[in-house]
């Protein structure tokens, strides 16, 4: 019995005292080991951003943990997250179009203050990423970002491809013309035909590679490449959230039926539900000539030992009838409110918005959005594809960035999807049906929406 | 009781070293309890598991649909709407052919199914060699999860390096890449009532082979001392005495591809276009997507109530097949 009283009053005491170990202990191991995670999507740019935040964790002792989620359900993954105001991330690089959501839904904390404590002035970046990754209202002095990863739509091709004898000669005799990068979509669509089900090398190749992806964005992130430059636009630029004519004008509805066209034409068999890693494994699988994708993934394409190199060039997405215009991409990184870490959050940005470090993280493979950077005289030979992100920059658009762009962006994927890959309706009508659902979306918001 | 009280007397025993007093309390308060309220006891945890997991939200969900909430606008103020959330989804053309085509892929994979899951079971039922080994293999696909079902069908479907489509073409003739089962408007719907299939046959010929093996041998025998030939016998004996369980297995089939959601999303993603969208992915898309919140919580009740109202007249129409 003694025995057994002496066993019980010592386990007691030491699981007292381990208890009492882990309390104290961890709470010193918690003081010294700092952590911050950070949430963004899983391509080739994050693994850059780990590399990068070594730097970061080696200056402040903080720990960089990630959270990187595939780009397919990005979107429903971190919004579900901040929508139920979770803790998981500390920092978030979210989507442009997310801004409004976010600053509106008080998911962010609002930069201001800290950009002037810290002299961390807006207008050292590029502009149209300030309006897109940062501000909500768009074009008022409003911050909830710091431009983090400068992104558009891009092209690339088979520069080998073009640039062999035959080939050209082949094309010439067609068309008339050199084969060379196309400068406007009709010129795009006659290369694709030529190299549409041309033998290369003994394998069956394709013309190009574009966005159909019908569950998150792919289609509709494609598709306003060509209609921003036949003269859509979202709404009337003098009268706010007025769509009719505007979105559905008749040369709107001529660059819907270009994509189309494009689609049916020159893509390779099913390719019916294919986003940016559909496109990767397409070009690099020597699959397309062309293929439309966001700039992000160029460095890694550049690299690729099948395709990458001298065999692979890069074009400014070409200019329609109407204007010259590409997708905005890229995305700001964000504190996010419900956060237990804000001050460390705000030294990684304070960190991150350095000159020195935008410029490591461009040559580690991320898109610096620093005039510092992109505006020094040898950003251009700096990369292969580096004049073409510096053009492109120049003429983004980006779609509705509202707090209710998921309702817009699903409505628009829907109507071009049934128009485009299931032949349903005319160009016109998929047009129509779309003012006709962002009206009551708006609506629903408590917009005005004026019908002239 | 007096059972109870003996068992505790036993474990008391076994503790020498309790005292009579505790011993005495203890056993009073067993005997305090009515078998009710011991019933109660075991049951309250379940009750009060299912009052905050099911009756809890679903209460919950019926009061968001009288709501105009939506998560991605949260800073909007919430209002009453009444019921306009049920009159925009009735009155929406886009929901009612959402559910055409729900009901047409239910239709259409049910029916394959209990054709085909009810001769794999006649067959089965059978006894030859290797019998266990093929009824094993016939099960797999039901064991599988639909996200991996949904995953490789894709890839069996590829144009260009499906086996799938070289497979057709050698058949057809077709060249295999000149067709797509889950990007084309006119194979899409039957793409996904083929995976469908493959997949859940096997259950259904489980539920049938159950049937097949509850009748009794001697009813057979009377038939053959009657001189019935077989086909006789598989329409006066076999299917009638069946048909409870296929009935059974219509039942739930039908209420799972009703919800169906996850292999069809993975293989088509609702399209091309909207073809293949069931009215799962449209709630889905409008709850956790466009976060329309009342919207969806009244769909959803709309949905479960259509379900539950089928099911009940469905299963009232088994009873009385069961009694005959």
């Amino acid at each position: 019995m003694r025995t057994l009283k002496w066993l019980r009053s010592t386990t007691a005491s030491a699981v007292l005292g381990a208890a009492a170990l882990g309390v104290f202990g961890g709470g010193e191991a918690a003081a010294e080991g700092k952590q911050l995670t950070l949430c963004w999507a899983a391509w080739d740019p994050a693994n850059a951003l780990v590399e990068l935040g070594k730097d970061f964790t080696k200056q402040s002792g903080i720990e960089m943990k990630y959270e990187f989620v595939p780009w397919t359900s990005y979107a429903d993954r971190f919004l579900n997250e901040l929508n139920s105001h979770g803790k998981l991330c500390d920092l978030i690089i979210g989507d442009s179009q997310w801004i409004g959501g976010a600053a509106e839904n008080k998911w962010y904390v609002k930069l201001n203050d800290f950009f002037d404590k810290e002299k961390i002035s807006m207008d050292d970046f590029v502009p149209a990423t300030v309006v897109g990754y940062s501000q909500w209202p768009k074009n008022s002095p409003n911050y909830w970002a710091l431009p983090a990863m400068a992104d558009a739509v891009g092209w690339t091709y088979r520069k080998d491809w073009f640039s062999r004898p035959e080939i050209q000669a082949a094309f010439k005799a067609k068309y008339g013309r050199d084969l060379a990068p196309p400068k406007s979509y009709d010129e795009l669509k006659q290369i694709a035909e030529f190299f549409q089900g041309r033998e290369i090398d003994g394998k069956k190749v394709y013309g190009a590679y574009i966005f159909t992806e019908r569950g998150s964005e792919g289609i509709t992130m494609g598709v306003t490449n060509v209609l921003y430059n036949y003269g859509f636009n979202y709404d009337n630029p003098k009268k706010a959230y007025q769509m009719q004519g505007v979105v559905n004008s008749a040369d709107a509805a001529k660059g819907l039926e270009f994509y189309k066209e494009l689609y049916k034409c020159c893509t390779a068999p099913g390719m019916t539900n294919a986003y940016m890693q559909e496109g990767l494994d397409a070009f690099k699988s020597g699959q397309v000539a062309m293929q439309m994708n966001w700039f992000a993934f160029f460095p890694g394409l550049y690299k690729d030992p099948n395709v990458g190199g001298d065999k692979i060039g890069f074009f400014v997405n070409p200019a329609g009838p109407n204007g010259h215009f590409t997708q905005l991409g890229g995305q700001g990184i964000s504190v996010v409110a419900t956060s237990d870490h804000k001050e460390d959050a705000l030294s990684y940005i304070k960190w991150f918005a350095q000159p020195a470090v935008q410029q490591k993280w461009w040559q580690l493979g991320g898109y610096s959005a620093l005039k510092a950077v992109v505006d020094a005289p040898d950003f251009p030979k700096s990369a292969a594809f580096a004049p073409q992100f510096l053009e492109s920059m120049g003429i983004v658009k980006d779609f509705w960035a509202e707090p209710s762009y998921a309702q817009l962006l699903l409505d628009m994927q829907k109507r071009v999807h049934d128009y485009v890959v299931a032949d349903k309706g005319t160009a016109q009508q998929a047009l129509d049906l779309l003012v006709k659902d962002w009206t009551k979306v708006f609506k629903e918001q408590g917009k005005e929406v004026a019908s002239q | 009781m007096d059972k109870m009280t003996t068992i505790l007397q036993t474990d008391h025993a076994a503790f020498p070293g309790a005292s009579g007093p505790a011993k005495s309390r203890t056993t009073r308060r067993v005997r305090g309890l009515s078998d009710r309220a011991i019933a109660w006891l075991f049951v309250a945890p379940t009750i009060a598991l299912l009052l905050a997991i099911n009756i809890f939200p679903l209460l919950w969900m019926i009061r968001l649909s009288f709501t105009s909430l939506n998560l991605s606008m949260s800073y909007l103020p919430l209002r009453f709407v009444g019921l306009d959330n049920f009159r925009d989804i009735l009155t929406d053309e886009d929901v009612w052919v959402r559910l055409q085509t729900t009901a047409q892929f239910v239709i259409s994979s049910v029916a394959l199914q209990v054709a085909i899951g009810f001769g794999l079971a006649l067959l089965i039922n059978r006894q030859f060699r290797g019998h266990s080994f093929w009824t094993t293999i016939i099960l797999l696909p039901m064991m599988l999860s639909p996200a991996v079902v949904g995953n490789f069908w894709t890839l069996l479907f590829q144009p260009q390096i499906g086996p799938f489509n070289y497979l057709i073409s050698l058949f057809t003739g077709l060249p295999p890449s000149s067709f797509s089962m889950t990007g084309q408007v006119s194979l899409a719907p039957w793409t996904i009532v083929l995976v469908d299939t493959w997949m859940w046959a096997p259950y259904v010929m489980l539920i049938c082979l159950a049937g097949l093996r509850s009748i009794p041998d001697y009813i057979y025998e009377a038939a053959e001392v009657d001189r019935a030939s077989s086909w006789r016998q598989f329409w006066s004996i076999t299917l009638p005495m069946t048909v409870p369980f296929l009935m059974l297995a219509v039942l739930f089939r039908a209420i799972e591809n009703f919800k169906m959601f996850d292999m069809v999303n993975l293989l088509t993603s609702g399209g091309p276009g909207s073809t293949t969208e069931l009215v799962s992915i449209t709630l889905k898309r409008a709850a956790f997507e466009k976060w329309r919140t009342g919207y969806s919580s009244a769909l959803a009740i709309i949905l479960f109530v259509t379900v539950f109202g089928a099911a009940n007249i469905y299963v009232k129409a088994l009873n009385r097949v069961k009694q005959r």
